[in-house]
């Protein structure tokens, strides 16, 4: 008897059993995610970089959020407004809840804020979003933010840093929130899983505040080979895969299985070189001779921009996954000038302007640029000394890894950059020019921290008092002349040589649609059906 | 035989400490990855202290010193990129690489061995001329090609296998491998297929050049004159004399795979240590790379000091710890 009613209930436990998990596979949809790159932790605040900020954005909200154009939206917080010229109110949300069902209040903000630029080992912190602000509570769901001076980036600034609770965060090592113990955070997904390199697990938080994703669960796996990574959406093992290689597009694009889209994004590709040496390491005259700097001249740079073919970089090098550039940052971005516009290939006007100059047989110069460091970068380049050498300037190509360019770029010769003429990129991580003119064309001077990437040591007192002048103004129309004028200055001065705005790839299988993003980031709230 | 192991593993304390200094020498003139692990938009003084934070500021001297302090009481210092220590970061991967190494090297085995023997007792057939000549496309096929190519054909166009990654493991007598799994040798099949191409090309070449020479020697003839039956002649008498170069080439290939197999992985997205030995050297990070080549290195004394003891195993003549005249 006893046995009969054992059998009993555990055939209607299995019932159940079996209800149950048909009620949630009913309504259960995985998504499966292919990366180009690793994440090194789940900790949001270990290591400002794209792949780990779009992991954990999936787990962890900002107070501010950017769209998928990069202009700031409410996250955490539901508005925010100057008090005075150099204080920030935030009004937080109210409800809104952690994984774990605490509330979020005023204090996870100010914790976060001490947390994130003390984090142990880390090899690039969130320090110079957070250093010069002063964060304050008024009560339960209401931050202030002061700072010594007038500070309008502060809506972009905050888009970076990952709110954590206080109550998982305090003592937290980087290791807990890898582990899983301290991942808990308010936002669209909660973490299962991350079992580094290989696999990141995620499932719907049903108690999300903002728009529910459409995913139950989502698997991320990094596969780091672009032919792998196609092969893998190919054969259906995943639904959503990034850098789709700009080989693989035009086949792609006619295959019935997948579905791409394409988006512009922050990122630049250009030239920077040699403003300040008089005489500089990679130029010679053709006989190996010395000469004088040439590349001082604007003329001569403006030659350089003349003689390079934008259209064929654009359409053959780059598959058509790339637009012309005529600055710092395409036009749609804030505080880009309207006016400026890609200069047109004109390799006899180049030849004119270098005989102007003084070069009328032209010099011998070396371009140094990373290898698979941007879209096609070496090959790019080659094209690039190419076009060069047809308007005089015979042009030979180096590149290397990564790692190696940008230590040489940057402090190679003796503390200062080495090379005198390179390829580079900038993805402009606030969304709007002032990144861009900041480090790349503001004087290098390190105790005002500008020009830190200043590779070419640019130096323009105009461009340097409107640069200030615009990071000191809150007035967003005000402010959006000041960075156009500056960037008109900087392009009509040739301080850098702009290529092409970058865009992004990304594939789906067939009946999903991605929404691409400028800032890079791979995100499964982003994926509709 | 003891006072041979603690010989070689001695040796390999010097080895060891000799390969540390020269990859430490090595990356300092290479330079340091800081400026492709800080936010570009980084200012200098923010650069700089991550320099600090990381200990580059410090001489190499000083930096060497550290890490031979750090060594003694086990710790290879903290990776650069992960922020935690090296030897963890590179033994949780070590599994999902052994099971891929142990994977290609049983098909070596299983493939390379009966085709070998084949071609070496009967070398005139048909049959045997395939085999030759197919091997030769094992040795210069490269691996990245062909494994792409075996993705394209087992799993997009006839969707039989996975196409990248580690199927679900189990554990099974404290170990978790994906190979107790049926679901993980779907997806090991692939990747140790490709990672063991070369392997079976070589042991089908040393088996069947072996076996055409052991073939017409006197106790071969003997053994057969005895009346043995021809299976127990090939399989015992045959088979235990060709082995030990195949067991030489295959210690050494086995070691090879479980430090290099980068290209494999890399291609099937296989989670384990190649892979992170590839990134480590894009980015720079000494400490993950110096601990990988020290782990590499006491693994290559063990595979040879295994490959010593099978010899002997094999081999009645071969004494251990003898010194060589």
């Amino acid at each position: 008897m006893t046995m009969h009613v054992g059998r009993w209930v555990g055939a209607a436990v299995l019932a159940a059993g079996l209800a149950l998990s048909a009620a949630v596979s009913a309504d259960a949809k995985e998504l499966r995610v292919a990366l180009s790159a690793e994440p090194s932790a789940m900790d949001p605040h270990f290591h400002n970089l794209t792949p780990n900020n779009a992991l954990n954005r999936h787990v962890f909200d900002r107070l501010i959020h950017f769209d998928a154009n990069q202009k700031p939206v409410p996250g955490l917080a539901e508005s925010w407004r100057t008090v005075d010229e150099k204080t920030w109110e935030l009004k937080l949300r109210k409800g809104v809840v952690w994984h774990d069902g605490s509330p979020f209040t005023a204090d996870d903000v100010l914790f976060t804020m001490e947390r994130a630029p003390n984090v142990e080992n880390s090899p690039g912190s969130f320090n110079i979003y957070i250093k010069g602000k002063t964060f304050s509570k008024v009560d339960d769901h209401t931050v202030r933010v002061a700072t010594a001076a007038p500070y309008p980036l502060m809506p972009n600034d905050l888009t970076t840093i990952a709110i954590i609770s206080k109550k998982h965060g305090t003592n937290a090592k980087t290791e807990d929130y890898n582990s899983g113990k301290a991942a808990i955070g308010t936002g669209p997904y909660k973490l299962v899983e991350f079992v580094k390199g290989d696999r990141y697990v995620l499932e719907r938080n049903e108690a999300y505040w903002g728009p529910k994703p459409v995913w139950t669960k989502v698997t991320i796996r990094p596969i780091k080979a672009g032919p792998a990574r196609v092969a893998a959406l190919l054969a259906g093992d995943v639904d959503l895969i990034e850098e789709v290689p700009t080989t693989d597009i035009a086949k792609l694009k006619t295959d019935s299985r997948v579905a791409l889209a394409q988006g512009l994004s922050n990122r630049v590709i250009y030239f920077h070189m040699d403003h300040w040496r008089d005489e500089t390491p990679f130029i010679t005259a053709k006989d190996g001779s010395k000469i004088k700097n040439p590349l001082k001249d604007v003329r001569v740079r403006r030659a350089l921009s003349m003689a390079i073919n934008r259209d064929a970089i654009v359409d053959r090098l780059m598959e058509g996954a790339a637009v012309k550039a005529s600055q710092f940052l395409a036009d749609e971005f804030f505080g880009t000038s309207k006016t400026l516009k890609p200069m047109p290939h004109d390799a006899a006007g180049a030849k004119k302007l270098l005989a102007e100059a003084g070069f009328p047989n032209g010099f011998k110069m070396t371009l140094h640029g990373p290898n698979g460091r941007y879209t096609n970068d070496a090959r790019i380049a080659e094209a690039v000394a190419q076009m060069f050498t047809r308007v005089g300037v015979e042009t030979s190509v180096e590149t290397m890894p990564g790692a190696v360019f940008f230590r040489r770029a940057s402090t190679g010769a003796n503390g200062e950059p080495e090379f005198s003429f390179i390829l580079v990129g900038w993805g402009s991580g606030t969304g709007e020019v002032s990144s861009p003119l900041k480090s790349l064309v503001a004087t290098y001077d390190k105790s005002k921290g500008t020009g830190a990437a200043n590779r070419g040591r640019f130096s323009n007192p105009e461009l340097d008092k409107l640069i200030a002048e615009g990071l000191a103004t809150i007035d967003d129309a005000k402010r959006q002349a000041v960075f156009a004028k500056a960037s008109e200055v900087a392009i009509q001065e040739v301080a850098i040589i702009p290529s092409h705005y970058q865009f992004n790839t990304w594939g789906t299988r067939k009946g999903l649609k991605y929404e691409p993003r400028t800032d890079e980031n791979t995100l499964a709230m982003s994926v509709s059906e | 035989m003891t006072a041979f192991i603690i010989r070689r593993l001695m040796q390999s304390v010097g080895v060891a400490l000799a390969m540390s200094l020269i990859v430490f020498i090595g990356m300092h003139i290479v330079g340091d990855p800081i400026y492709i692990l800080v936010d570009p938009q980084s200012d200098q003084a923010e650069i700089d202290a991550t320099i600090r934070r990381l200990g580059l500021d410090r001489p190499l001297w000083e930096q060497y010193l550290l890490f031979l302090k750090g060594a003694v009481t086990g710790n290879l210092g903290n990776s650069f990129v992960h922020g935690t220590s090296a030897l963890p970061l590179i033994l949780e991967r070590m599994p999902a690489t052994l099971e891929l190494a142990f994977a290609s090297l049983i098909l070596a085995i299983v493939i390379g061995i009966p085709l070998g023997l084949y071609a070496g007792l009967y070398p005139e057939t048909f049959a045997s001329r395939t085999i030759m000549a197919t091997s030769i496309l094992g040795f210069s096929l490269p691996t990245f090609w062909v494994g792409i190519m075996m993705i394209m054909v087992f799993a997009v166009m006839l969707g039989w296998l996975p196409s990248t990654g580690r199927g679900p493991t189990a554990t099974y007598l404290g170990m978790t491998s994906s190979l107790f799994t049926a679901e993980g040798w779907r997806y090991v099949l692939l990747p140790a297929l490709n990672l063991a191409l070369l392997k079976v090309s070589l042991v089908i070449r040393l088996t069947k050049s072996g076996t055409s020479e052991a073939i017409h020697q006197d106790y071969i003839k003997f053994a057969r004159a005895k009346g043995l039956s021809r299976s127990r002649i090939v399989g015992v008498h045959l088979l235990k004399n060709i082995l030990i170069p195949v067991v030489t080439v295959l210690g050494l290939e086995f070691g090879n795979q479980i430090a290099f197999a980068v290209v494999t992985e890399t291609i099937f997205a296989w989670p384990g240590m190649g892979r992170l030995l590839i990134s480590s050297i894009q980015s720079l990070d000494r400490p993950v790379i110096v601990a990988y080549l020290i782990i590499t290195v006491l693994m290559f004394i063990v595979i040879n000091l295994v490959v010593d003891i099978l010899y002997s195993l094999l081999d009645p003549r071969v004494r251990l710890g003898e010194k060589s005249a």
